[in-house]
């Protein structure tokens, strides 16, 4: 059959229509993308596979991209060093004097820290294992301030680990693939941390823009900052350890109080990925969201100070009641943890104590003196 | 000449410059300082996606530039569908105002180009606005804007080569 056979043949649609269909359907499935996006959470799986693939491929294609660039950029460096001499020598030469009397201070003063320490009893932190990585990747728009390094799921970096550089923090992984890792960095609009003035110990959120000096959000307390007061990480949430670097405070031409971020004084061109395990990672979701059963003999547990406790129902045989969670019915029994940190979460599920059947429960606890609880900082 | 022969291949004007355009943006994301100042970041794929707009009308181009906008999410590092949907509000303004602008000057159409510019990132700042409930940095913005509307000579370049290079559409 010819094409003039065609009874359909001679229906021509325009083609500025046929355009736009496909123009419409293309913005359904950009906003269909958009709507079911998530990567500012902590979860790897948010991360998408589209996304690890096109991580996996990217990395090494703009490792080689960069290999020379890096050579040049030391040829770059190289110069600005020898113009820029004399002005750098006057820097450290007023750096060092400064450097000079603050070891004699720091000298005495660990003296005395580690005296304190003793005295209180106080646990430090452990030291945190580091992965060393190179950026090869780096976007720098409004919208997206990321940065791709050369080290992933094979060296144990995982999603939340935080990242510095040699001047301070850079930001944390959002992603993680085989042979490389997505940096959120601080300065992204998605980008929310932590932080605290180290003058005051005040407390405030580090919010990005996509511009170079990211906010001080819900600033506390009477004149909590000034200008040039150093920021740190607080480690309210777990999601950071304490005390890392991370800019000075200024006042922005808007009138918010914004930070020179450290890691900006000089290229990132290697970081160091934290293997830092934050409590959300530590905790066993599944486990923590698990309700509990009610207890069989249908009495629902009461929570509060002031409420009485309920009648001690009638006795079980051959109980022995050492401490109330254990004389626990089997059927409200809250799920076993398997690590320690999700003891807290199994104990909250738990209802409030009841006596036990056969004997109150406070007996043998009111003889022993409360646990001591050593501060962890 | 043959009919044929004449006809444009999709290759040349869709899929040639979108490679294009990735490669440049691959370069420019290289983490290097010179002096201490970093590389711009120009939005490489919106002088195709006005290009595309201007040369004609297609199935096929909507799609290109949805690819290109998948892939600056993707490499950027940013919601994925951002740039997708801020190129493609781009395009079909530019589509829906072809006529109007068709044969104009070079300073006139360089103008255009930058209003082209200005919708989509209009379109990035109010989807960041509302997935990220901030409000991103206008002078970012302001720095991205004016070094993508520095990309105009090759869209330029694309317009002049494949404009009249069909004998369907003279």
């Amino acid at each position: 059959m010819s094409f003039r056979d065609n009874p359909l043949g001679e229906i021509r649609v325009p083609l500025v229509w046929t355009a736009g269909v496909a123009l419409v359907v293309a913005v359904v499935v950009a906003v269909t993308l958009l709507l079911g996006d998530r990567r500012e959470t902590l979860r790897n799986e948010a991360y998408g596979v589209t996304r690890e693939v096109s991580d996996a491929v990217a990395a090494p294609v703009s490792g080689v991209v960069s290999a020379p660039v890096h050579w040049f950029g030391a040829l770059s460096d190289g110069i600005s060093q020898y113009f820029f001499a004399v002005s750098e020598n006057r820097r450290l030469r007023a750096e060092l004097e400064e450097a000079a009397q603050l070891r004699q201070e720091v000298l005495g003063l660990r003296d005395l820290n580690e005296r304190y320490r003793d005295l209180l009893g106080l646990q430090t932190d452990p030291p945190i294992p580091m992965v060393s990585a190179r950026v090869v990747s780096d976007s720098r728009g409004p919208f997206a301030n990321t940065r791709l390094a050369n080290a992933g799921r094979e060296r144990q970096v995982q999603v939340g680990n935080p990242v510095m550089s040699e001047y301070g923090l850079v930001g944390r992984v959002v992603g993680v693939t085989r042979g490389a890792s997505r940096v959120l960095l601080l300065t992204d609009i998605a980008s929310r941390t932590p932080v605290m003035v180290d003058r005051t110990n005040a407390r405030a959120i580090l919010a990005g823009d996509g511009g170079p000096n990211p906010k001080l959000e819900y600033l506390r307390g009477h004149d909590p900052v000034k200008e040039g007061d150093r920021i740190v990480t607080s480690g309210d949430g777990g999601l950071m350890p304490r005390g890392l670097p991370v800019g000075v405070a200024v006042k922005g031409v808007d009138g918010a109080w914004r930070v020179v971020l450290s890691s900006e004084a000089g290229a990132i061109d290697f970081v160091r990925i934290l293997l830092f395990e934050d409590f959300a990672q530590l905790v066993d979701q599944d486990e923590l969201n698990a309700r509990s059963e009610p207890p069989a003999d249908g009495v629902l547990p009461t929570v509060g100070v002031t409420s009485p406790p309920p009648p001690a129902p009638t006795p079980a045989p051959a109980s022995p009641a050492t401490s109330a969670p254990t004389a626990r019915p089997p059927a409200a029994k809250a799920p076993a943890p398997k690590s320690p940190a999700p003891k807290a979460p199994a104990a909250k599920a738990a209802p409030a104590p009841r006596p036990a059947p056969s004997q109150p429960a406070p007996a043998p606890e009111a003889a022993a003196p409360p646990p001591v609880e050593e501060p962890v900082f | 000449m043959s009919l044929t022969a004449t006809r444009l291949d999709p290759w040349r004007w869709l899929g040639a410059p979108m490679l294009q355009c990735m490669a440049a943006t691959i370069l420019f994301s290289l983490p290097i300082r010179v002096f201490g100042w970093g590389l711009p970041e120009p939005v490489f794929c919106m002088a195709p996606a006005f290009a595309w707009a201007m040369i004609r009308p297609s199935m096929v181009a909507p799609f290109g530039v949805l690819i290109m906008g998948l892939f600056l999410d993707i490499f950027w590092g940013g919601p994925l569908g951002l740039w997708a949907l801020s190129l493609l509000v781009a395009y079909g303004a530019v589509l829906g105002a072809r006529n109007m602008m068709v044969g104009q000057s070079r300073p006139m159409m360089w103008i255009w180009f930058a209003a082209a510019c200005a919708v989509a990132q209009t379109v990035g700042f109010l989807v960041t606005q509302l997935d990220a409930r901030a409000t991103p940095n206008l002078l970012a913005m302001l720095w991205q804007f004016l070094a993508t509307n520095l990309q105009y000579p090759f869209a330029h370049r694309l317009i002049d080569r494949f404009d009249d290079a069909d004998v369907r559409f003279r």
